[in-house]
């Protein structure tokens, strides 16, 4: 017996798929030889899907506008930050970083000279492809170039 | 030859399992003739932490209570805090936040009809409702920043506001939810495949819910008119005037079995777009946090002595939160009741006299959430008795000492 459901599937088949395409096609023979040919610009592969607008992606941090006032640390629910006490500055690390954003929300930042408003230090960036086989790596924590410099 | 009955256990860890539980059961050819549900494998403790952090990060800890409801926990947490602390919310918040709560309770009712077609082995009917669910997702996406664990509640307030886009966005959605619930109602009730596999199966009636004390859509299907957000109403939820979503009021009897749960999911997510048009068409001016700076809320918890118990309406019953304040920046008590833990219940009389192949619906109708169940951990002797605190902690004390000894030497 034939039923609404039966009709609507069937009605699927013809329709464009729902789901976000892959980046390309049909799986490479070579994925190495296909990001080559990417980089050189003479292959294309469909983008990611645009993330809207206010969007928690992973934290950037500037430490010109860090006034170390800690406040981010006292609300980070996942401990993420760590406070450099020779700096007076923070490191963040996003492997930790559960995306909340509050650390954005009360960071007071810092007004530069000839500025109206203080910029905030902490802000939140469209980012998200963030695997990597280590914790620890570059890319995974944030914190002021002077810190790698001296050691701590 | 002679029946034998065979003993079957059932996890925890099982690959017909999303989450750690153990049922054994004993069957006599198809029929099940002895059933024990053992849970307290996902016990992880949260509660604890929670004491021993600040409110703030509390609020954002109990929103990794549950792994598919996000903001259950931390709306049930937020109301609790707000009775205790003696702050109120300003209009605009109380607005916005039935707003989440409702589009949570779409994609969770959702993703529920998914998931109970795919253990009927409906596949096509799981995809096709999931794909109806992406659209509420990407709402929340843009309303909130991420699809799950939106972290936008405060206590005395809401982090974001809604924009004139926002509001666009929703209302955009509401119609293709109209639809899609019209959809879903001629695709998922009418059909008489999904009929003859539900109706009867898993079927509690007034009486055993009430005695099993079963919460939510469960309840509401066997009959029972309870919902919070209808008996203690909170935000904006007391201007809308809820009421239960009950199968007599719709085809005129409740069964309770797992047709009628699903009729009132589906009816429960067209209460909720009502809910969330309304709040979106009175939504009130001004500010949205009672307490903008946070040090200063802070600071506040830190003064403030009290506690309270506070409610909220998840989509798979009630979240009830136990808060005191007591000269800490954070609670000092901090106790939690999930649903899941009420309705496990049903599943060892409803699989008592079943067949094996109802296992799948009996399990998944309730819609179980073993990480929100389980919320405190008991120790037993094998004779069964139960190891008190005082006694784990001398010998945890003693192991310890042993250790130390054998590591110096």
């Amino acid at each position: 017996m034939p039923t609404k459901a039966m009709f609507l599937f069937l009605k699927q088949l013809v329709e464009r798929p729902f789901t976000n395409p892959f980046p390309v096609k049909h799986a490479p023979k070579n994925v190495t030889a296909l990001i080559d040919k990417v980089q050189r610009g003479e292959a294309e592969i469909n983008p990611p899907v645009p993330v809207p607008e206010g969007f928690r992606g992973k934290l950037k941090y500037t430490p010109e506008r860090c006034i170390g006032c800690r406040l981010c640390i006292l609300v980070c629910p996942a401990n993420a930050m760590e406070w450099i006490p020779e700096l007076k500055k923070i490191r963040h690390y996003v492997s930790r970083c559960m995306f909340c954003a509050l650390c954005v929300d009360v960071c007071p930042g810092k007004k530069f000279p000839g500025e109206e408003k203080a910029v905030k230090a902490l802000r939140m960036s469209d980012e998200f492809l963030l695997a990597d086989y280590n914790k620890y790596s570059d890319n995974l924590i944030e914190e002021p170039p002077e810190a790698k410099e001296m050691g701590v | 030859m002679p029946k034998t009955a065979y003993y079957i256990p059932i996890g925890p860890i099982h690959p017909a399992l999303k989450e750690p539980i153990r049922v054994e059961a004993e069957v006599e050819g198809e029929r099940i003739v002895r059933v024990d549900v053992k849970r307290g494998f996902a016990h992880r403790g949260i509660e604890y932490m929670g004491m021993k952090r600040n409110a703030i990060q509390t609020l954002y800890l109990s929103e990794r209570i549950c792994g598919i409801c996000s903001i259950s926990h931390p709306y049930a947490f937020v109301v609790t805090a707000e009775k205790a602390l003696g702050i109120e919310a300003p209009p605009r918040a109380q607005y916005i936040r039935p707003i989440i709560a409702e589009l949570e309770r779409i994609h969770s009712h959702i993703l529920w009809l998914g998931v109970i077609a795919h253990e009927m082995g409906f596949d096509s009917l799981l995809f096709w409702t999931w794909k109806g669910r992406e659209k509420v997702l990407d709402l929340l996406e843009l309303l909130t920043g991420n699809r799950i664990n939106y972290s936008v509640y405060m206590i005395g307030g809401v982090r974001r506001d809604l924009k004139e886009s926002h509001i666009k966005a929703i209302k955009d959605a509401i119609t293709y939810y109209w639809k899609f619930t019209e959809q879903m109602k001629e695709i998922i009730l009418s059909d008489p495949v999904y009929k003859a596999r539900t109706r009867g199966v898993a079927q509690l009636s007034k009486e055993m819910a009430l005695k099993l004390n079963v919460v939510g859509p469960v309840a509401r299907a066997a009959g029972i008119r309870m919902d919070i957000r209808q008996d203690m109403p909170y935000d904006a939820y007391a201007d809308i005037d809820v009421r239960a979503v009950v199968p007599q009021d719709i085809v005129g009897e409740a069964k309770g079995d797992a047709y009628d749960i699903t009729m009132v999911r589906i009816y429960e997510i067209e209460q909720s777009l009502d809910i969330i048009e309304y709040c979106v068409d009175n939504l009130p001016e001004g500010k949205i946090l009672a307490i903008p700076n946070y040090p200063a809320l802070l600071a506040k918890i830190r003064r403030t002595k009290g506690e309270a118990i506070g409610a909220h309406e998840a989509p798979r019953g009630e979240v009830v939160h136990y808060l005191k304040f007591d000269g800490r920046d954070g609670p000092s008590v901090w106790k939690v009741i999930a649903p899941s833990y009420n309705n496990i219940n049903s599943w060892a009389p409803l699989l008592l006299g079943a067949e094996v192949a109802d296992i799948p619906i009996v399990v998944a109708y309730i819609d179980p959430c073993m990480c929100c169940n389980d919320r405190v951990a008991l120790l037993k002797t094998p004779e069964g008795k139960v190891l008190g605190y005082e006694y784990i902690h001398k010998k945890a004390v003693e192991k310890t000492r042993k250790i130390e000894k054998e590591v110096r030497g």
